[in-house]
């Protein structure tokens, strides 16, 4: 099935653009990430200019997202608070990630920089998910108990000036502290064209320590605002949202994310994040392969 | 110069002297309509060469057609191994590069004119004459240019198919030229050379217009004019699918 996609201006197989929104759908509903960090260099790879598959993936992910708030906000696992918090850092974080896009953009270097950031946080957090998971999978020994965990969360937290109570977290913190996680967070949305939960649901989990039963409900509803933010600067900046391709994106993604809630219910939590992690840290490889060892061109081109 | 101002003059006087055949080119469409579904699309360049008398041509003929797409001023960048990691490093503008270039011949061009001919007609990807604007050094301009040829080459918008012209009869001719569906929207120039013993002794000029039409065209100015609720649509239509799957797998 040939569709043609007005504004990134070539025609595509619409089945293998579809498989691909349900393919990330999957790991949004399996894993409450938004598998931005999945669709937009397979987009790529596919021959879809950059811009418009980070741009387009951004709507994608907004989609994805929306029944995952809905049925987190059903049975109470939002923190409205939290999350507002966060949704305000992260729309100052994409004003910033559209700045640095931009000035990455005239000297040239846009390619690389988005380049070495996935290789580098999806490597970390890859790598930091695929221990944990392991850890959590290896049988515990008889008698012996887990060490209760000394702090619940990051030294740095507690050192923030201001504190306010997040009854849904369970956590009596400064507000700067989510803020600030925001702010990184919106920032790489714009610049990876990702939604940010692969960062943001360890980073809750780790760095605040929050309520796991809250984390990826709030982190949805996160993802939810700043995805809805970045369209817009999108739209009107960069004018690379096609929304033929979002529209292809989301048939899949909507429904491969309730098809992945209804599987998530069924697996072990340690399987899948070992399962997210294998995924994270192949995706990281194939973009440090391009980075270190061969490109996929040398030579590119742009308009003046 | 004195020797060049000579040869031109005697240039003209060979060339008016004889009694030159006249060339009719013609293209299947003159207006490629880029809508819902479009894949590209092919081109078929085809006319006849007259003798001015009215007898067909009888004589050896070649034929060349250049289809050439819109130009525009681009920047070439180059990605260099810097420290274990491949990062852009060199750039060189043009200031003129086709968006899409595509040579057809009867026969292979070296064999039909002299390398001097083949570059004044662009006759080749080796010849398309791109004005660059940044590096002076031949060497580095060779090295951008050869590296643009063979990137549009592989996204097919840059082509060479010598034999790709069948000439029946010695009047008709025909080349059959492939646009993918990335090809830029604007206006195509295809020229038809028609060669003899080396020299190019007619040629004629078709155009064709490549543009969206319809649900396409509209979209795209949508997106430019309206970019407020160009966004706000799209976020309204991801947050209403979102939704409606939330529902409907809901009942199932």
């Amino acid at each position: 099935m040939d569709v043609y996609l007005p504004i990134a201006n070539l025609s595509v197989n619409g089945l293998v653009i579809v498989a691909l929104g349900m393919i990330t759908g999957i790991l949004s509903g399996l894993f409450g990430v938004g598998g931005g960090f999945l669709t937009t260099p397979l987009m790529i790879f596919y021959g879809i200019p950059p811009t418009v598959a980070a741009a387009s993936a951004s709507t994608q992910v907004t989609g994805a997202s929306v029944s995952g708030v809905f049925a987190h906000t059903r049975r109470g696992g939002v923190d409205y608070r939290m999350g507002g918090v966060m949704v305000v850092g992260g729309i100052v974080g994409a004003g910033i990630g559209a700045i640095l896009f931009r000035f990455f953009q005239s000297i040239g270097q846009i390619d690389v920089v988005i380049n070495v950031l996935y290789v580098v946080m999806l490597g970390t957090i890859g790598t930091l998910m695929a221990r944990e998971a392991l850890q959590t999978l290896r049988p515990t020994e008889k008698g012996v108990a887990r060490a209760a965990k000394k702090r619940r969360h990051h030294p740095l937290v507690t050192a923030l000036p201001l504190r306010w109570r997040f009854y849904g977290s369970g956590l009596y913190i400064s507000p700067l502290a989510p803020l600030l996680l925001g702010v990184i967070v919106g920032t790489l949305t714009m610049l990876m064209g990702v939604g940010g939960g692969f960062i943001l649901v360890p980073a809750m989990l780790y760095i605040l320590g929050m309520n796991a039963n809250v984390v990826v409900g709030t982190s949805l509803f996160q993802i939810l605002f700043v995805t809805i933010a970045t369209t817009m600067m999108h739209a009107l900046t960069t004018r690379a949202i096609d929304i033929v391709l979002a529209v292809l994106l989301l048939l899949g993604s909507v429904s491969g994310a309730q098809i992945g809630a209804k599987i998530a219910r069924l697996a072990k939590p340690e399987i899948l994040r070992l399962v997210l992690s294998i995924i994270v840290l192949l995706v990281a490889l194939r973009m440090l392969f391009g980075l270190g060892y061969r490109p996929d061109e040398i030579f590119t081109v742009v308009g003046l | 110069m004195l020797n060049r101002a000579l040869l031109l003059v005697l240039c003209f006087f060979a060339l008016t002297g004889q009694r030159d055949p006249i060339l009719v080119p013609e293209v299947s469409q003159h207006e490629v309509q880029v809508r819902q579904g479009f894949t590209g699309t092919e081109l078929l360049l085809f006319g006849a060469i007259l003798d001015p008398s009215g007898a067909r041509g009888g004589r050896d003929y070649d034929i060349v057609v250049v289809l050439k797409g819109p130009t525009g001023a681009i920047r070439v960048r180059e990605k260099e191994r810097i420290g274990g990691m491949w990062i852009n490093a060199n750039t060189t503008d043009f200031r003129s590069a086709p968006s899409y270039f595509a040579v057809a011949s009867s026969a292979p061009v070296a064999d039909i004119v002299d390398e001097r001919t083949a570059a004044i007609y662009e006759f080749g990807l080796g010849f398309i004459q791109l004005s660059p604007s940044g590096t002076i050094d031949p060497e580095e301009q060779l090295k951008f240019t050869e590296g643009l040829v063979d990137l549009r080459r592989r996204q097919g918008l840059f082509k060479e198919d010598m034999g790709g012209v069948k000439i029946s009869e010695q009047v008709l001719y025909q080349a059959r030229i492939a646009l993918p569906s990335s090809v830029q929207t604007g206006t195509y120039t295809a020229e038809t050379f028609a060669i003899t013993r080396g020299r190019v002794i007619a040629s004629a000029v078709a155009e064709v217009e490549v543009k969206k039409v319809g649900f396409e065209r509209f979209i795209e100015l949508f997106s430019q004019q309206q970019a407020f609720w160009y966004g706000l649509i799209a976020v309204s239509l991801s947050i209403f699918m979102g939704w409606l799957a939330g529902r409907v797998f809901a009942m199932i």
